[in-house]
């Protein structure tokens, strides 16, 4: 009996403990992998060699990459830490890219050919202060000359070939050194190259103050604008000497504005922005400023660039219509353009925000130019001869907000995609498939498998279907662009610019902060399409007025868009949707006002009905204090509406300033779905869960220890976490971590609470597990009550009874740092939940919940391992196998979503960051369905099998019989 | 006694009808054979003996209907066997084992008329191995609900019932967090 039992027990745990994993020709199948590089802020072209032709870029989301200029695919990229934003890039040497970043402490060099990191060296810096990457264009490639590296208040000369200090250049010169102290006083320093000694230092106060950017026009001149953006300073530095020559903005244009100068390098001449055009001025021996060229506003220009015979030339490309007017001229004489190209533009790309140029000699001698640009959209594209060679959506490399949205419905008679295979293709593919499952496939036929799976069965088609495999993920990106992502492939379905030039002149430039899911049509209304909304704002500034705008999700139109008139600090979807199933969306403004959308009478009379039930919540994190409010009245004074309505505060939790500091709060996701309000443990014991939306988890840590892990010692620091109930503002449960330390990262589903932090007295990361069950209703266990339905388990409840509870937690080690951490969602809830855990390797871990169960103990019983409760280890495994990105990194991983498919046991997971990444996770193994591969052929070939073999054999034994009989 | 006579009315000229068993001589022709005794002495005792072979075949009825009223005993210890057999887990061979047991019990209940049809015989008292036949499978039955019980399968406990409840809606709503920034 004990042998039988161990031999179940052993079959059973090896059919449980199964980690999500794939096998190698699976990779692909439902997953896909985008790599992106964010907006590009520099980019150094090299092109002179013979042989890939490719641009060095670095980016705001601290990448260094290696792009090839004929078709845009990223040869190599580096993605640095968060903190080490790339100051400056260059290549030196003609072989080593070097890059200037944290603020100019990290220099490094990379190999140019293959991206490997050849040295790094770490530069003294004092104070922050701007840096500045300056590498001498030497001819000669075997003289080492030094790379200037400004920063924290230091500057340093830095041999290429090994980032050792240089002491010995091969000559001496004066560097000049301009800078500003407290930007009203501008000092010269002269250092002697060789020593790095401050030859002479001269300083002078410039009282008015100085302000903005700054151009340097020539070796000795540069122009800034003074405190009040209404005067341009040239500031002469010539032999140490500092001269300053003022010339207000009102003498070269009439009717100036403030003006701004733009930082682009030109040779003696300086762009400024004023009145929504660009003036260039020339700046002339003397200082004398005159006005040589004006253009429209919104004209993005590139650095200067040497081309043949001494001439220096720029470009410049600004908009006119729905084209890009690309032009290169020669700075000293702007009447020559060299190059006129005018190139139709998608206008949701936006405006040119950056150029870059690089020429190169035609077949005919002459000078050709091919220029970078970057869009309002962080798109970068590469024109050339009047045409764009390739472009890379770089906005999805800094996605903020992401939602989903359902694929139009198939229509009976209208093909969207393809034509199905026709019965041969079908029963060809099929017999491949059975060779494959019998072995007996050579490699091409796996090859022909391989491919055949890999565009199976209209995985990218544009129409839903029966299983919810096909949806469209939408993403909002940092440049206010929606794009619709297709499940299937991960293709752009659509894309929308938000603040595309069309636009009104009231805001121009709306921000978008987040995404709602506006209208999902599924029982009413059904002809409409769903459409999205996404709430922006005109300007950084909280109390900026918000614009909010309604995207068809089918189409990528924009419905409609207003201006709201008031400011945005919160939106709230309610649970209620009027009769074409809008959702009643809640905006609060600065004020304290609550604004209901949409603005008609039906949602009005919903709310109304429900007016003394809505309530929110303010988390003021630098005050430490959380602020409960309720509905009042509606708003009175003149500019309010009926849809405008008023709150009073109805509670406050105050987390004491001295000891504790909010870093995280986090509620449940409003959309998930839980099957069951029973948690059934071994012995059918009952517990009810305590399911409720209005739960804030917040977590605070001693302000001493909301630095980085280990600047305190653990003494010094704690973490806190509670729970906290939104609409009375109960404090449900209190748990005091002594010694530990953020960052929290949690998850809040169904009645549980998962969060990471770091212990410092163990110095390992823990992540502990909460759950909250409700002891009021443990009362009902009753199974006649049960039966007759005499029970009170599905009525309404309210936050006001004060339901009793009670919770159980656990903690375990965690040997891994973690940036995020999600958690599957599936259409019913029934399937077993998965952690997804964004590791600090950039990889997803798939972790059972079944591992952050309270109810682990060192020596389960029989049943309870019958049950699958795991026996308690101190540390949670890593099991290799569930990692979900298997080889794959989604670099600079911000977010994971997770959505449930139409097929219970799935769930669709998008992770962003940097890169992108899709995969279905089936949490509890497909058991709804058939797996992809499954053999149709080899089935039918079964059936026909049998019944072949059960006609032969009975006429068989007929035959048989008879003779019997004749004998 | 016709038959005989009916013979010899066919032209025989004479015949000895040994089944004859009338004791009357007069109805015949000719003389019973020397030492041949109509009288037969043992009138009563065949009488008896046919009374008695009835007696026994009802016996043996009533015999056969009790051995078939508790046939479902062997049953009922083999099936008990089996379930012990198959342990307590919930797998294919334990389900099937219990739902055989639940199976038999409720077909041979159903057709216990036909089973003790051919028992049917004024003489033969059914009622008793009836009623063992029912109790007999009853206790089958309960032995195979006992094992769906052991099993985990019957909805006894309050999680069975409450599994199946969705979590109460809520009241009050509320929303809002960090102000966005």
């Amino acid at each position: 009996m004990a042998i039988k039992a161990s031999l179940l027990l052993l079959v059973f745990l090896s059919s449980t403990i199964v980690s999500f994993s794939l096998y190698e020709d699976q990779v692909g199948l439902m997953d896909w992998h985008q790599r992106y590089i964010g907006k590009v802020k520099h980019a150094v072209f090299h092109t002179q060699k013979a042989g890939r032709k490719r641009v060095i870029v670095s980016t705001e989301e601290n990448v260094v990459a290696s792009l090839d200029l004929r078709h845009g695919e990223i040869f190599w990229r580096h993605v640095l830490g968060t903190n080490d934003a790339i100051d400056g890039v260059e290549i030196a040497l003609g072989k080593y890219v070097i890059t200037l970043s944290s603020q100019g402490s990290t220099l490094r060099a990379w190999n140019l050919p293959d991206g490997q990191m050849v040295w790094e060296t770490s530069l003294h810096s004092a104070q922050i202060s701007k840096s500045l990457l300056s590498v001498p264009i030497n001819l000669k490639v075997d003289k080492d000359y030094p790379i200037l590296a400004f920063g924290g208040g230091y500057l340093h000369a830095v041999s290429a070939i090994d980032g050792e200090r240089v002491l010995q250049p091969p000559e001496s010169s004066i560097i000049y050194v301009l800078g500003f102290l407290h930007s009203s006083e501008a000092v010269v320093y002269q250092i002697d190259s060789k020593t790095g000694e401050v030859v002479a230092e001269k300083s002078m106060v410039f009282p008015d103050g100085f302000s903005g950017a700054v151009s340097s026009v020539s070796s000795d001149k540069i122009v800034v604008l003074d405190s009040t953006r209404s005067i341009l300073v040239t500031i002469g530095f010539l032999d140490g000497d500092i001269s300053f020559q003022k010339t207000p903005v009102s003498d070269l244009v009439e009717d100036s504005g403030n003006a701004e100068i733009l930082s682009p390098l030109l040779s003696n001449m300086v762009a400024v922005k004023v009145n929504r055009r660009t003036i260039f001025v020339r700046v002339g021996g003397e200082g004398k400023l005159e006005v040589v060229d004006s253009l429209s506003d919104e004209t993005a220009m590139s650095v200067s660039l040497p081309v043949a015979d001494d001439q220096v030339a720029f470009a410049s490309a600004h908009h006119e219509g729905s084209k890009i007017q690309l032009m290169v001229k020669l700075v000293d004489d702007l009447e020559t353009v060299l190059l006129r190209e005018s190139i139709e533009m998608d206008q949701h790309r936006g405006r040119v925000d950056k150029v870059f140029i690089n020429n190169y000699i035609k077949t005919d001698m002459s000078n050709g130019f091919r220029a970078l640009i970057v869009m309002e959209d962080h798109s970068l594209l590469l024109l050339q001869q009047g045409a764009i060679v390739w472009s890379r959506e770089e906005g999805l490399a800094s996605v903020t907000d992401v939602t989903t949205a359902e694929l139009p419905v198939e229509k009976d008679g209208v093909s969207v995609a393809k034509v199905e295979h026709t019965l041969v293709d079908w029963l060809k593919g099929h017999m491949l498939k059975l060779k494959g499952s019998l072995l007996l496939a050579s490699p091409e036929d796996v090859a022909a498998i391989q491919e055949m799976r890999m565009k199976s069965s209209g995985r990218s088609k544009l129409t839903r279907d029966h299983n919810g495999f096909r949806k469209l993920f939408i993403a909002l990106t940092r440049a206010g662009k929606l794009f619709a992502l297709h499940t299937g492939d991960g293709r752009i379905v659509w894309s929308m610019l938000l603040n595309s030039p069309s636009k009104s002149e009231a805001c121009e430039r709306p921000s978008g902060i987040s995404l709602y899911q506006w209208q999902v049509p599924h029982h009413h209304a059904m002809d409409e399409n769903p459409s999205v909304l996404v709430v922006g704002r005109c300007g950084s500034d909280s109390s900026a007025p918000g614009v909010l705008s309604f995207v068809d999700v089918y189409t990528g139109k924009e419905i409609s868009s207003s201006d709201i008139g008031h400011s945005v600090v919160r939106v709230m979807p309610l649970p209620f949707t009027d009769s074409t199933e809008q959702r009643l969306h809640l905006i609060a403004d600065t004020e304290g006002h609550v604004h209901l959308y949409p603005k008609t009478s039906e949602a009005l009379s919903i709310f109304q009905r429900e007016f003394q039930n809505v309530y929110w919540y303010t988390v003021e994190g630098d005050d430490g204090i959380i602020r409960g409010h309720g509905m009042k009245s509606s708003c009175a004074g003149e500019t309010a509406d009926e849809y405008c309505f008023t709150t009073k505060e109805l509670w406050t939790v105050v987390f004491p300033s001295e000891s504790e500091k909010i870093i995280s709060t986090l509620t449940r996701k409003p959309n998930e779905v839980v099957h069951t309000q029973a948690k059934v443990n071994t012995d059918q014991d009952l517990l009810y869960k305590y399911v409720s939306r209005n739960l804030l988890f917040v977590a605070t840590v001693s302000p001493k220890g909301a630095g980085e892990i280990g600047s305190v010692t653990p003494e010094e620091s704690a973490l806190v976490v509670y729970l906290i109930d939104t609409i009375t503002g109960r404090i449900l449960h209190r748990l005091s971590h002594q010694g530990c330390q953020g960052p929290v990262h949690a998850v809040f589903s169904e009645n549980w609470v998962v969060y990471h932090y770091f212990n410092l007295r163990a110095h390992k990361y823990e992540v502990t597990v909460v759950e909250i069950y409700d002891q009021s209703r443990a009362e009902n266990k009753n199974v006649w009550k049960l039966v007759l339905g005499k029970h009170n388990l599905t009525a309404p409840i309210s936050s006001y009874s004060r339901p009793e509870m009670f919770t159980k937690s656990q903690s375990y080690f965690f040997a891994q740092s973690v940036k995020t951490i999600a958690v599957t969602s599936t259409a019913k809830g029934i399937t077993s939940k998965q952690l997804l855990i964004g590791t600090i390797g950039d990889q997803i871990l798939a972790l059972d919940k079944r591992f952050v169960d309270p109810r682990r103990t060192l020596n389960p019983s029989q049943a309870e391992k019958e049950e699958g409760i795991i026996p308690l280890t101190d540390s949670l495994p890593i099991i290799p196998q569930s990692y979900i990105t298997h080889s794959l990194k989604v670099e600079g991983l911000r977010g994971i979503v997770t959505a449930p498919a139409k097929l219970e046991s799935t769930t669709h997971v998008f992770a962003y960051g940097v890169d992108l990444f899709y995969t279905r996770l089936a949490p509890s193994k497909t058991y709804d369905s058939l797996a992809d591969d499954f053999s149709y052929a080899l089935l039918l070939i079964t059936i026909v099998a049998l019944v072949a073999a059960i006609y032969i054999t009975w006429v068989i034994s007929e035959k048989k019989e008879l003779s019997e009989k004749w004998r | 006694m016709d038959k005989g006579k009916a013979v010899m009315g066919a032209g025989r000229r004479w015949a000895v009808d040994f089944s004859d068993q009338s004791t009357v001589p007069s109805s015949r022709d000719i003389l019973d054979p020397p030492g041949f005794s109509r009288a037969s002495p043992e009138q009563d005792d065949s009488a008896t003996s046919r009374q008695k072979k009835d007696a026994e075949a009802t016996w043996k009825l009533q015999q056969k209907a009790w051995e078939v009223a508790q046939s479902p005993f062997k049953n009922l210890m083999m099936m008990g066997f089996m379930m012990w057999m198959a342990g307590n887990t919930v797998h294919l061979f334990s389900i099937g084992i219990t739902f055989s047991a639940l199976w038999q019990p409720l077909s041979a209940l159903q057709s216990v008329g036909k089973i003790f049809e051919s028992f049917k015989d004024n003489k033969v008292e059914l009622l008793m191995p009836k009623l063992v036949f029912l109790a007999l499978n009853l206790g089958g039955l309960a032995l195979g609900i006992w094992k769906l019980n052991t099993l985990g399968l019957l909805p006894t406990h309050a999680s069975d019932w409450v599994s199946s409840l969705p979590p109460p809606q809520e009241v009050e709503h509320s929303g809002g967090g960090f102000a966005f920034h």
